[in-house]
């Protein structure tokens, strides 16, 4: 028998797409729930014509990704909630300075240190970020190893091409667990020689440039309130650009539903676990799963068969979060209520189905 | 039955990471779809080990599982833990080399494997996993035996290894 398949890990095979997309360049500290991503970099980036490096701390690994990439550098990043916190300063500078990132947090339970099981209550930090100023980060939320391995295929380009970081945003389930995946083949990558021509705003020095003595300057200084204001203007009109084209979602038996799960990542594979008990019990129930979580799908929303639909469900593993981006794409259209665990517990999908009947029942 | 839901149960060592594993590769070459969710912690060897492991000829929704159709327990910690959670008519199969009693329930197929014995028989008490795999295999029938002892062993056991696979396809045949 054969397949075109392997038997990975998550962390592998996130850290493999990585590469296969173009990443040549890895800085990082180890954390759980998502070390073998270093782990993977430190063995295999070198055999590509790659570059590991362990940072001091998650401080370092985000200002070496600033670096690299301000130099035109292909960079991946990884972390866990804490780590991640611990970037936000840097996240600010680098869409200030536009430099293309691939970041991925594999998230944990919070907040503080928390715990090490899987957690989404980091949905705030990356959606409306930590780090200080008027920026976005386009954030993707996979449902399962292969949905992460072709975001991350395709995360090196999408940063290049939206000069800003791009992150993954998965949980310590999915980065620990194995499914079958296919991977897909390497991208082919810039010779050193050829970044300064093809990244043309990078800060490569004058050696390929070819005679051209232009400066290029990289920065997020700007002291003139005039000039920034027109440099966050601009950096604006990228990101109304990006709400229109990266909105991302799947929704799921919307026709005719009583009630409609919105869930990202491990929790929307529970609620569409919940949505086959409630369907045995009589209950008719839909999934909109956002893959992008910002910009929110908000398009999504107009499915709903409002003729039907009496409840909206936003099941998370956090106190509720991304409840608030469901209110606002709804607008009042139909009360929404909440189905969650935190700390790094996950619920079943006999408790959220539960969950769903109570809110119906709640509502008559 | 076209979809399983397991449990595979012990203490960190006794290879029970291992058993799930091969179970989802073999399901993955047979063309079925499969995923393996390790427990995660601040463990190690002696400390507890489980993974849940789904197998299904459909796409599958959640890879966390709150019952299972077959539990394999390795020490008594396990069997306390996931015998409830056998659905009634579902397996458990038990390490009766170290499990001093019975399964508590008797609307489920109890299977005890006597691994020291069994493995002790072979002069190795490493291949005791790979005995108690053999018999969830070829009981349960979720995968092909000969998807395990040909294709994943051969992917698993590989340089210095592959000397063991003959003691391992003895230890999962059951010869």
């Amino acid at each position: 028998m054969t397949t075109d398949k392997v038997l990975m890990k998550g962390n592998e095979a996130f850290a493999e797409a990585a590469i296969r997309g173009g990443a040549r360049l890895y800085f990082g500290y180890p954390i759980t729930p998502q070390s073998e991503v270093p782990e993977y970099m430190s063995r295999e980036l070198p055999k590509v014509g790659g570059c590991f490096i362990q940072a001091e701390s998650e401080l370092g690994a985000i200002n070496m990704a600033y670096g690299a990439g301000a130099a035109g550098g292909s960079v991946f990043i990884s972390s866990s909630s804490p780590g991640i916190a611990l970037m936000q300063e840097g996240m600010s500078f680098l869409c200030s300075a536009e430099v293309p990132l691939l970041a991925m947090n594999v998230s944990r339970g919070g907040p503080g240190i928390g715990g090490i099981q899987p957690g989404q209550a980091d949905y705030y930090q990356v959606t409306r970020g930590g780090g200080n100023g008027d920026y976005h980060i386009p954030v993707f939320a996979p449902a399962s190893i292969q949905e992460a391995v072709d975001l991350l295929y395709e995360g090196t380009e999408l940063a290049q091409t939206w000069r800003n970081p791009i992150m993954v945003f998965t949980d310590g389930m999915v980065g620990q667990m194995m499914e079958p995946v296919k991977l897909p083949d390497y991208k082919p990558v810039l010779k050193p020689s050829e970044i300064a021509a093809a990244r043309n705003w990078a800060c490569t020095g004058y050696t390929d440039r070819g005679g051209d003595k232009e400066r290029r300057v990289v920065k997020s200084l700007r002291m003139q309130p005039e000039k920034l204001e027109e440099h966050v203007e601009k950096l604006f009109e990228k990101y109304a650009r990006a709400e229109k084209e990266l909105a991302r979602w799947e929704s799921e038996n919307l026709k005719g539903a009583e009630v409609v799960f919105v869930s990202f990542g491990t929790t929307a594979r529970i609620c569409r676990e919940a949505i086959e008990i409630l369907a045995s019990r009589g209950v008719k129930a839909g999934l909109i799963r956002p893959i992008s979580l910002w910009p929110f799908p908000n398009k999504a929303f107009d499915e709903i068969d409002f003729g039907t639909t009496k409840a909206v469900i936003s099941a998370e593993l956090s106190m509720g979060q991304m409840i608030t981006d469901v209110q606002l794409a709804l607008n009042g259209r139909l009360p929404v209520f909440l189905a969650h665990r935190t700390g790094g517990m996950v619920p079943t999908s006999p408790e959220v189905a539960a969950r769903a009947q109570a809110v119906l029942e709640g509502l008559k | 039955m076209s979809t399983y839901k397991m449990f595979f149960a012990g203490s960190g060592g006794q290879g029970v990471l291992l058993m799930g594993q091969m179970i989802a590769q073999a399901a993955m070459l047979e063309g079925k779809e499969a995923t393996f969710l390790p427990s995660y912690g601040p463990e190690m060897r002696g400390g507890t080990a489980n993974c849940t492991v789904v197998v299904s000829d459909k796409p599958i929704a959640c890879p966390l599982i709150y019952e299972a159709d077959i539990a394999v327990v390795m020490n008594l910690p396990s069997m306390d833990k996931f015998e409830p959670m056998v659905k009634p008519g579902g397996y458990m199969f038990y390490n009766e080399s170290i499990i001093d009693r019975k399964a508590n329930r008797s609307d489920i197929q109890a299977v005890a494997v006597d691994l020291a014995a069994r493995a002790a028989a072979l002069g190795n008490d490493k291949v005791a996993n790979m005995v108690m795999l053999g018999e969830v295999v070829r009981r349960t029938g979720v995968v092909k035996p000969e998807t395990i002892c040909n294709e994943v062993f051969a992917e698993k056991f590989t340089g210095r290894k592959a000397a063991l696979i003959p003691l391992n396809r003895q230890a999962f045949l059951g010869e």
